[in-house]
């Protein structure tokens, strides 16, 4: 069994995981349903979303200039990363110039997917989370199973024994309210001490060089206000044209995300302190990473993989997903969306088997916020696994056995020749009884199927229907 | 109920596209889809050429595989007939994907114009013969599974139920997470087995304790899948396609 | 660093797609046609709904209901900005009143007093520059008189809203008030107190932002 079928295997059969999965799924499913109650109005909202999200790719290039033009303006300072190393090293540099040791974030899948927790602590410099379910995982070093939920794999006794464990002064409690009282406690100290700040970015506004985040905690805010240098990163596909298309965007993210109607706060940076402005960062630095996003964009058809706004409906829908959760993916992105975008930045060769890890059941696409169509971009990736002549996609036609195609190959010999067809069916239904019990995977929780004793072409004939 | 594409009139003449499936495993449920729109004066023709819509190659990446069958589908259907498909998963592969996997055949005209052609059965039944079922049967209680395909693609789920509640001694009822798939998925069964166990092994839990005696669906593959999980651990239920089950329950002696 | 901002450009631009328009940008969502009493109702149903506070009351007397209300609540002092809009009629119903909470001020960056605002504050005051109606939500453009910090660190944040600048939704603000052509270094919508359901999906209230939100709601 190779790693990853031991990744799967080991969350099926784990019923805590099985259980705080199917719960939050559900709950989440739920509070959707009753925030989209008018599900014309919600038909209307995604189709604007998604033309949006699709004329600001088309007009990518442009809007990004237009942004770091703005953000310039502003007095953000903007920086451009092409790879993941490159985008650590504009962090790395940053954070030296200030000798800063210390850095505070809000919640970030950007950052996730840079390792830049790693990469600065093996260079002696501390990265805390305090969005609370990042705080609560990095407790114990494991990555965010959700990516709106990270800590979404934990029940409560677990969160209140990680608690006593890293901070035995702190009296042990389940209670939900006191874990969360605890833990304003402890990250109100770091936050009044931290010298740099770092954030995601939920859009970035070309016309007015906006950043724009999301959130309920409190933290996010508290990361691009109090330290004196904020540094917020991004992949290059999160602009957005015109503030003008923000409140419809916001109107579809945050209920397909959580089911509330808005998110607690909602965050609009264009500048650090102004002369005369008592607080704020004295420097704001915006970094845009690319990361195989540029190769995605010239897709005509995974383009809109780049559409994505991070909401996790997709997964919060997913049958599969919500009986292995996010770790198994072993991606930065799991669910959905992850399967078809992961695979395209790190290649076929390492993730083909994500696209497919899915039944093609159509849950996530009918719930995807911006009409991303994921069962179709799954099915393209599996093409773009197994083809004979390799396509755009990194390790295209990796997948590829000479065991498989030669299956298909005979496969499709039997379906193009009728007549032959027929024989090998008609052999079938007289040679029934010799079907055997045991047909490798399918049987071991499933009766074999027996062919019938004639097929349907042969009643057909019989009864008169095959010809006019 | 109006349904969300254009339906033609009543017409004379039908193709019937039976699938592999229903041909290998389930004849009696295409031979019950033909009868039960024979019986309502329509002509039912089944060319002998036809064998699979493609699908498994397609869902594998095979698409050159996937497109040679597909093109020797089309075809078999070449006037201009309605051509009726007892499954939602192969009628959603040829209505909704053979416009994309013919995207750059020569042939691609003849292929939209073959997907504009393609019902689903029960799509077929309620909205262009506006059938009208007469329950000879006794009172059973139903479970209805709709394949993802049926709900998603062909958007055919309230078409499966208007059908059945037209059963006068027929009581419907619905399985918990009747939205959530099955586990079959085609080759996904066997790529990743313990997952669709875990799927199937739900989707059968909802069944049972639906209180249900028969279970019926629009796909064969999901029947397949389902039952045969429940006969193997036991609590196993009959089980038809939805049209062998609306023959039974309306059959009349002198019906052919 | 410019060598990366090249290479992302160029290959943007070289190999664009042609993208099938989805539905056309243009479109606009409707705004909801409320008036002033809905609006009322439907910002003050969706605030409360999440737990904060909102106490409707005249423009002449909200300053004593202020006052009534600090000195109920325990409050041991009240940040404020006296060269705010809300600076003169707040020290004027405090008078000299010793039972009231001490009234606090900084003119200075918030440097120089952090561990004041981080650990002693109490309770924070500020204005409001608008409303949203349809998703209870506050919209504030912190200036150089109320930064930012007083409506984010002390655990209350009370806010003062007139009626009359509620909104029915964001983009009626945003088409009105003009914001593509430009906004502050930082501007705000606060739809409630800090919380978060990071834990089993359970909701918490007052996780890093202020624990309690009481807004004043004027007409």
């Amino acid at each position: 069994m190779s790693d990853f079928h031991r990744g799967v295997d080991n969350a099926l059969k784990d019923p805590q995981i099985r259980k705080n999965f199917r719960h939050a799924m559900d709950g989440l499913m739920a509070k959707r349903k009753v925030a989209f109650a008018d599900t014309r109005a919600l038909e209307q909202l995604r189709r604007l979303s998604a033309g949006i999200r699709s004329n600001a790719l088309y007009h990518l290039p442009e809007l990004l200039q237009q942004l770091e033009d703005n953000c310039l303006r502003n007095g953000i300072q903007v920086h451009w990363a092409e790879s993941i190393a490159e985008a650590n090293g504009i962090v790395l540099e940053i954070m030296r110039r200030h000798r800063a040791k210390q850095l505070i974030k809000g919640k970030s899948m950007v950052s996730e997917e840079m390792g830049l927790n790693a990469f600065l602590e093996a260079r002696g410099i501390e990265c805390l989370e305090a969005d609370l379910g990042e705080f609560i995982i990095q407790l114990v070093g494991e990555p965010p199973s959700h990516i709106i939920a990270p800590a979404i794999h934990k029940n409560r006794q677990q969160v209140a024994r990680i608690f006593k464990q890293k901070f035995p002064d702190i009296p042990y409690t389940e209670d939900i309210d006191e874990l969360t009282r605890n833990a304003r406690g402890i990250l109100r100290d770091k936050f009044y001490q931290a010298p740099v700040g770092l954030s995601g970015v939920n859009f970035a506004v070309a016309e007015t060089g906006t950043l724009c985040l999301v959130e309920n905690e409190g933290n996010g805010r508290m990361c691009t206000t109090i330290p004196p240098v904020h540094i917020a990163v991004t992949g290059i596909e999160k602009v957005v044209a015109r503030m003008s298309e923000i409140p419809p965007l916001l109107e579809v993210l945050v209920p397909s995300a959580t089911g509330q109607p808005i998110t607690t706060y909602f965050n609009m940076i264009s500048s650090p302190r102004k002369p005369g402005e008592k607080d704020g960062p004295r420097e704001v630095h915006l970094l845009l990473l690319d990361n195989g996003r540029s190769r995605i964009y010239q897709d005509p058809e995974l383009i809109a993989t780049l559409r994505c706004i991070r909401c996790g409906a997709c997964m919060n829908h997913c049958p599969i997903y919500v009986r292995i959760g996010g770790h198994p993916y072993t991606t930065t992105i799991p669910g959905p969306i992850g399967s078809v975008l992961e695979p395209q930045k790190l290649g076929l060769d390492k993730l083909g088997i994500l696209p497919t890890l899915s039944t093609l059941c159509g849950a996530c696409g009918e719930v995807c916020p911006v009409r991303i169509p994921l069962p179709k971009l799954l099915n393209r990736l599996r093409y773009e696994g197994v083809r004979e002549q390799p396509g755009g996609t990194p390790g295209s036609g990796a997948l590829r056995s000479r065991r498989d195609a030669l299956v298909w190959k005979l496969w499709s010999s039997i379906h193009s020749r009728p007549a032959f067809y027929r024989f090998v069916s008609k052999a079938a239904t007289r040679l029934r009884r010799l079907t055997p019990g045991r047909l490798g995977p399918w049987t071991r929780a499933r009766t074999a199927p027996r062919p019938a004793a004639r097929s349907l072409h042969e009643l057909a004939r019989q009864q008169g229907f095959d010809h006019e | 109920m109006t349904g969300n594409r254009d339906y033609p009139q009543r017409p004379a003449k039908v193709y019937f596209f039976g699938t592999c499936l229903i041909d290998l495993f389930y004849p009696e449920a295409g031979i019950a889809g033909m009868q039960l729109i024979r019986r309502e004066g329509v002509e039912v023709i089944f060319p002998q050429n036809q064998t699979c819509c493609g699908q498994p190659a397609w869902n594998s990446g095979y698409r050159e595989e996937a497109l040679e069958v597909a093109w020797r589908q089309i075809q078999c259907f070449p006037k201009a007939y309605p051509i009726v498909v007892p499954s939602g998963s192969c009628a959603g592969m040829m209505r909704c994907h053979y416009p994309e996997l013919f995207g750059a055949h020569s042939q691609q005209k003849k292929a939209l114009e073959f997907a504009e052609r393609v019902f689903e059965l029960t799509e077929f039944l309620v909205h262009v013969l506006q059938i009208e079922l007469k329950d000879l049967g006794e009172p059973l209680r139903v479970a209805l599974h709709t394949s993802c395909s049926a709900r998603r693609e062909m958007a055919v789920s309230e078409e499966h139920k208007t059908l059945l509640r037209q059963l006068q001694r027929v009581e419907l009822v619905e399985p918990e997470r009747t939205e959530e798939c099955c586990g079959f998925g085609g080759t996904f069964s066997v790529k990743h087995p313990d997952v669709s166990l875990a799927m199937v092994k739900d989707k059968a839990d909802a069944i049972s304790r639906s209180g249900a005696e028969r279970l019926v669906s629009g796909d064969c593959g999901c029947l397949m899948n389902i039952n045969g999980h429940m006969a193997r651990r036991g609590d196993g239920i009959p089980n038809q396609h939805i049209a062998s089950f609306l023959w039974e329950r309306t059959r009349r002696p002198d019906d052919e | 660093m410019s060598n990366a901002r090249t290479t992302i450009l160029s290959r943007l631009t070289s190999t664009r797609p042609d993208l099938p328009q989805e539905q056309p940008v243009q479109s606009e969502q409707e705004i909801p046609a409320w008036d002033l009493d809905q609006r009322i109702e439907k910002f003050s149903s969706r605030l409360r709904s999440v737990r904060a506070d909102v106490i409707v009351a005249e423009h002449e007397i909200w300053p004593e209901k202020l006052a009534t209300l600090a000195r109920q609540r325990g409050f041991e002092n009240l940040l404020y900005a006296p060269h705010g809009p809300l600076g003169g009629q707040i020290e004027k119903a405090w008078g000299d009143n010793p039972s009231l909470p001490r009234l606090i001020s900084h003119q200075k960056e918030i440097e120089a007093w952090k561990e004041e605002l981080f650990f002693q504050i109490d309770a924070a005051i500020t204005s409001t520059r608008a409303g949203i109606a349809e998703t209870g939500s506050l919209v504030l453009w912190p200036t150089v008189d109320e930064p930012r910090s007083y409506s984010l660190v002390p655990p209350v944040h009370i806010a003062v809203l007139d009626a009359k600048d509620l909104y029915a939704s964001f983009a009626e603000l945003i088409k009105i008030e003009g914001w593509r052509r430009g906004l502050p270094s930082n501007a705000l919508l606060i739809s409630g107190p800090s919380k978060t359901a990071d834990i089993e999906q359970t909701l918490a209230y007052g996780v890093h932002g202020p624990i309690e939100l009481i807004v004043f709601l004027l007409r």
